[in-house]
């Protein structure tokens, strides 16, 4: 036990205290409140069963007594009198002396006892049937004298529900086969036909040999839990006999009868068909190797969160130089070389996933606190909700779910404090009074997708427009789409809410949301519908470290998107080869897409080669082409952040080094997105370029 | 595939001392504060195996198997009743209101890991 512990349960006790006190003294003026009696009661208790666990005996020893006094008043056979009252304050403030471990030399805790022992009627304290037993309880401590006799045979089967209670007859048998089981075999002769199979009874009965030592209570203390019919056959069978018929018997193949698994009852039983066990004379049980039997454990280590990021680095190394062992590989024109590296290529792979994998953790990790924070959110507030969390096996690295935290925390806020309508507001709409609010989280290719939804009242772009009309953000004939207008409530400063409330409209705003976002190499994105409700969904990278990335070339500088983001890869319409105001559109198989050139964006000299490429990437629902000189080929990308210097550059989104040594700027495949629907001509190509030459 | 087992108590330091002790041994602890609570986890979550308390305001531990086995998430989860109590019939009555197990406070942290490897493997 850590002190850590022992400093909670300090803190616990104080309030406990406190309540048990109050209690006390309300009972004074209502001395039949069953409900303050039990809630005093219901303290004594919390009090004696910590305190026991955190090794406080004397504290727990003490209450105990006392305790088994005030059950007398709990069930009613004795009146609330203020003596009892006088002596029940007294005892709860032996307790803090107690704890302390100071000790007691006028005899005062002995004194209350004994005084309230006298109050019980006509019983004495019934210290002899003290709680402090040992659990598993009902289990017998005694044990049965090892039986002298032979290996002898158990026959169980469960009754009742026992599957629907959540009894797991695999860890039974694993427990059985620690004891020395061998031989197990499941009897499917009571199993009915699907149609009338009941899901919650298990309804085989096994059999199996036990060694003679086993006796009875260690059978008793394994069945403690289930609710199960059980019979245990002594035999009489001489060492000898055991020992020859139990060679003669080992037929069922212990790989198969052995196993914890449903299928390997199934096959069991037609293994051993043929060899039916004389009854005097089962087979020889002590296995070999008692410690062989038994199930490995599901093994798991805990490493410290360092290690694994060190890991990571070494790899991020490795698979950069595994890229420029290639292309040395590919230069050098040696195939024994060429082949050991590709060997190395498909090696640092399988490293890179593995080592990728271990960094996931579930989202559920995070989601716990956002319970409890909408629950007291929805009470302080008074606007009731039901929280529903979808998702939150989706598993993310370890890094993004760490910064999660805080956006989360905010979104959701928002969604309760200004999304949500108050009750009364909710029924004017002639919505139910519970408002919903859905957290969820999906894979989508190489993204997450982490949604936060509510039924509230959504946004008004109307109000968003005029505020940020009023702030400057935006002329006052600035043409915005609903999406970029909603999105405005991200840009720094801006803020509608009508009333700072104690929640949200103040402190950290959407803009820190967006950047701790966009710092992830994520995106945000808001739709609203007046009267509707509100949804933010966050696009995340699954990780942070390495991608699959495709190397381009635009005007002799090499660049990288991520794989994961590119849709295909077209050749472009030579009519196309040149920019024409509104011309900037391909037909991909009848559906329109806009399409950037990457030449213009960067602002390159001299002239495109003949032959460019279009790489549509997806991000979303959206597609954008965009225009390259060459595809030079697929990459392992080792993610390099940007410096402090290039945080607002905001068409890149990392480096990384290649194979030659030569560094390649990684493409931001959301933000050339939101640039190529924006304006695909040229009002969105000065935009960027303000931003890359930043 | 890690487990997770729910832990319904109304004092702190004994869901902490649960916690910790199950944490530390590879499972995955979600706490509850009280029955109510310990049904709305319950059935939010992908839960395993339940601890949870008999003595709690609001929603007692019996009321809150009994509840929870007649949601569809609350079928062939194992749970095991918490007490403090000495009675006799508490096995009789925690089988009956759903539970599979049992366990008498106060118990050391070995005493844990061997219920909870019981009822969970």
């Amino acid at each position: 036990m850590t002190d850590d512990m022992t400093a909670i349960f300090r803190d616990e006790l104080r309030d406990l205290l406190d309540s048990l006190e109050r209690g006390l003294l309300d009972l004074t003026s209502n001395p039949d409140d069953p409900s303050l009696i039990n809630q005093v009661f219901r303290d004594l208790h919390t009090v004696k069963g910590s305190g026991a666990m955190f090794g406080f005996a004397d504290l727990a020893a003490f209450i105990h007594k006392f305790e088994t006094f005030f059950e007398h008043v709990r069930s009613g056979r004795l009146k609330i009198t203020p003596e009892i009252i006088r002596l029940s304050l007294a005892a709860r403030d032996q307790i803090p002396g107690l704890v302390d471990g100071i000790p007691d030399p006028d005899g005062q805790r002995a004194a209350i006892l004994a005084a309230v022992t006298a109050l019980m009627p006509g019983a004495t304290p019934a210290a002899a049937t003290d709680a402090a037993t040992d659990a598993p309880a009902g289990a017998d401590t005694e044990t049965d004298p090892p039986a002298a006799e032979g290996p002898s045979r158990l026959v169980f089967r469960f009754v009742g529900d026992a599957l629907g209670l959540g009894a797991q007859p695999e860890i039974i048998l694993d427990e059985l086969r620690a004891l020395g089981a061998t031989g197990i075999v499941a009897d499917l002769d009571d199993v009915p036909t699907l149609d009338s199979l009941q899901v919650d009874q298990c309804l085989f009965t096994w059999s199996m040999d036990l060694p003679a030592t086993v006796a009875e209570s260690d059978i008793e203390e394994v069945f403690v839990f289930a609710e199960v019919d059980w019979t245990l056959t002594r035999s009489t069978a001489t060492e000898a006999d055991q020992a020859t018929q139990g060679h003669d018997f080992d037929l069922t193949d212990p790989e198969t009868a052995d196993t914890g698994t449903p299928q390997g009852h199934v096959a069991a039983p037609q293994a051993a068909a043929p060899a039916p066990l004389p009854p005097a004379a089962p087979l020889a049980a002590v296995p070999d190797h008692p410690a062989a039997t038994q199930m490995p454990q599901a093994a798991t280590i805990r490493v410290p969160a360092e290690r694994l990021d060190a890991l990571m680095d070494s790899v991020g190394e490795l698979v950069i130089v595994e890229a420029r062992l290639t292309e040395l590989a590919r230069l050098s024109r040696d195939p024994a070389l060429m082949s050991t590296a590709e060997q190395i290529t498909r090696l640092a792979a399988g490293l890179r996933d593995a080592t990728m994998t271990m960094r996931m953790v579930p989202m559920r990790s995070l989601v716990a606190r956002f319970r409890r924070l909408v629950m007291d959110l929805s009470a302080n507030l008074g606007k009731p909700v039901t929280f529903s969390v979808l998702g939150e096996d989706t598993e993310l690295d370890k890094t993004v779910i760490e910064k999660l935290a805080d956006p989360l925390v905010h979104i959701l806020r928002n969604a309760l404090d200004h999304g949500m309508e108050t009750v009364a507001q909710r029924a004017e709409a002639g919505k139910s009074p519970v408002g919903v609010i859905e957290l969820s989280a999906e894979h989508s290719g190489a993204e997450v997708l982490i949604r936060v939804r509510d039924d509230g009242r959504g946004m008004n772009a109307d109000r968003i427009r005029a505020k940020a009309v009023a702030q400057g953000l935006i002329g006052a004939d600035t043409v915005l789409s609903q999406q970029q207008l909603l999105s405005l409530v991200f840009e720094p400063g801006f803020s509608t809410a009508e009333a700072i409330t104690e929640l949200s409209g103040r402190g950290v705003g959407m803009d820190v949301v967006r950047r701790t976002i966009e710092s992830l190499r994520g995106q945000i994105e808001i739709e609203s519908a007046l009267g509707k409700g509100t949804t933010v969904t966050l696009r995340l990278p699954l990780t942070l470290a390495i991608i699959e990335g495709l190397l381009i070339e635009v005007a002799g500088e090499k660049y990288t998107l991520p794989m994961a983001s590119v849709h295909e890869i077209v050749a472009l319409p030579p009519e196309k080869a040149t920019a024409k105001r509104g011309g900037d559109f391909l037909d991909i198989r009848g559906s329109f897409v806009p399409f950037l050139r990457l030449r213009h964006l960067f602002d390159c000299k001299g002239d495109p080669p003949g032959e460019q490429n279009v790489v549509i990437v997806q991000s979303g629902e959206a597609r954008v082409g965009i225009v390259v000189d060459r595809i030079v080929g697929t990459n392992q990308t080792v993610i390099k952040q940007m410096s402090k210097l290039h945080s607002s550059v905001r068409a890149v989104s990392g480096a990384t080094i290649l194979g030659d040594g030569s560094v390649a700027l990684i493409l931001d495949v959301g933000h050339l997105i939101g640039n190529g629907r924006v304006a695909p001509t040229e009002s969105g190509k000065s935009d960027s370029l303000k931003e890359v030459a930043a | 595939m890690t487990k997770t087992v729910l832990t319904v108590d109304d004092s702190p330091s004994v869901r902490r001392m649960i916690a910790m002790t199950l944490e530390e041994a590879g499972y995955r602890v979600i706490e509850a504060v009280d029955g109510n609570d310990g049904l709305a986890k319950a059935t939010s979550n992908a839960v395993d195996a339940i601890i949870t308390d008999q003595n709690m305001p609001g929603l007692d531990g019996l009321g809150f198997i009994r509840a929870l086995r007649q949601t569809p998430s609350g079928k062939g989860v194992p749970i095991v009743v918490l007490s403090t109590d000495s009675q006799d019939d508490l096995k009789t009555q925690a089988r009956e209101a759903g539970a599979l197990g049992w366990m008498v406070k106060p118990f050391t942290q070995d005493k844990l890991l061997a219920v909870i490897r019981k009822v969970l493997g």
